[in-house]
């Protein structure tokens, strides 16, 4: 059993925990194990664009900082915008040795951080280390007949220096949704954001966003769309719901770890959504059953 | 008619645009104006200024870009700054310009809906953090 040091981080480890639990389902299958960190905090989410302000570096810091103290140099995560702050504050401070000592020096009696720890998403495990043809031996079930948009959303692809694909043209999901047997159904909205962390400000822009995206799905015959980050999964399911009701198509959306334990013949933990994929998916004679 | 706008030296080496390089760590000056990044931005609608006009109150120190509602509109989602053909990391800018607002002591131009349970915590903490200087 292959086994990767694993970061939660807040929104895995609450409402996206149906994406934690068909991951650690699908890696086990695959022969990896998940390693949850004895201690983690929150990363930041939002990684600080400012130059001035090391302290918003700290959170990400004291992440690496308990790998490091397990003598590993990787870490796993399954959310997007995790993997995307804890990679860009490791490479910020790694380029310039005085911010990382003026961080240490904050962190004060706390263990240095001596930087090289990689984030690494699921995404990346899959492909880079697993391999897809690994993937499609344990697949049990083929979606075949599923059409698929998948959605990338910002921080798998952009910035340019810490992107898993290419920021314009990424294919990963897509891939991996050829070995599960389904047909994926790329849309020119699939990188373009859905509002992000704006549902909190203004849930009107996220809902016109969202429904352009829902729109383009459909557009393509999409049965549902895929996502890897839950602020993007909150975006197009709870959001889309509310602007279903003034017209967008009600498109559900799952994470793309549901759709690989659905085809590998583990639970999918379809029953947290709120727009229901399991009706969709019986139409494409992939029944899920109810749990009692 | 549209506004008359005077260019000299002396605003081109405004201490704000100077304010804003350091803190953004890109060069204004070297937008061209293309325009690309306004094309390709998701909330362009619902921006008083376009991202590239953003860049060019900046380029000649026009202050009166703080009291845009712009830079507020912007979720750092960087479509603009893998499109830019001369690397300017726009996202960068428009953090500048927020924060430099905030440090005056100006009221963020957006607010988060708090009463409404159930937001993701990657909500709130990412609104937060756009919030405070």
């Amino acid at each position: 059993m292959n086994s990767i040091a694993y970061y939660p981080g807040c929104g895995v480890a609450d409402q996206a925990r149906s994406m934690e639990h068909t991951a650690r389902a699908v890696l086990q299958a695959l022969d990896w194990e998940m390693q949850e960190l004895p201690r983690w905090n929150c990363c930041g989410t939002v990684y600080s664009l400012a130059s001035d302000d090391l302290m918003r570096h700290i959170g990400p810091v004291r992440v690496l900082t308990h790998v490091q103290e397990l003598k590993l140099d990787r870490l796993l995560t399954l959310c997007s915008m995790c993997y995307s702050t804890l990679r860009r504050s490791e490479r910020f401070l790694n380029e310039d040795r005085e911010r990382l000592e003026r961080v240490n020096a904050f962190l004060d009696d706390e263990p240095d951080y001596r930087g090289g720890v990689r984030a690494v998403h699921l995404l990346e495990l899959l492909r880079d280390d697993i391999g897809y043809s690994a993937l499609e031996t344990r697949v049990t079930r083929p979606l075949e007949g599923l059409k698929v948009a998948p959605y990338y959303g910002c921080t798998l692809t952009r910035p340019r220096s810490v992107a898993l694909d290419d920021p314009e043209h990424p294919s990963v999901l897509e891939d991996i949704l050829e070995v599960l047997g389904a047909e994926p159904v790329p849309t020119a909205q699939r990188v373009e954001c859905c509002g992000s962390y704006m549902t909190a400000s203004d849930p009107s822009v996220v809902r016109r966003r969202v429904t352009a995206i829902s729109e383009a799905a459909a557009a393509g015959g999409a049965d549902l769309m895929i996502t890897s980050c839950p602020l993007c999964q909150y975006n197009l399911d709870a959001r889309l719901a509310e602007a279903a009701r003034t017209g967008a198509p009600r498109l559900p959306s799952v994470y793309f770890t549901q759709l690989m334990a659905l085809a590998l013949g583990l639970d999918p933990a379809l029953d947290e959504q709120v727009i229901d994929p399991r009706p969709v998916l019986a139409a494409r004679g992939l029944a899920v059953e109810v749990e009692a | 008619m549209a506004e008359q706008m005077r260019l000299s030296k002396e605003a081109l080496s405004a201490d704000f645009a100077r304010r804003v390089e350091e803190l953004s760590g890109q060069s204004p000056y070297r937008c061209y104006q293309c325009g690309k990044c306004a094309a390709g931005c998701p909330f362009a609608d619902d921006m008083d200024l376009l991202p590239s006009q953003v860049l060019r109150l900046v380029q000649i120190g026009d202050e009166k870009v703080l009291e845009a509602r712009a830079p507020w509109s912007c979720a750092s989602c960087l479509a603009c700054e893998v499109r830019c053909p001369r690397g300017v990391d726009i996202a960068r800018v428009m953090e500048a310009v927020r924060l430099l607002s905030l440090r005056k002591g100006n009221t963020p131009l957006c607010t988060a809906d708090v009463a409404t349970m159930g937001l993701p915590q990657i909500a709130l903490v990412g609104i937060s953090r756009k919030m405070t200087p």
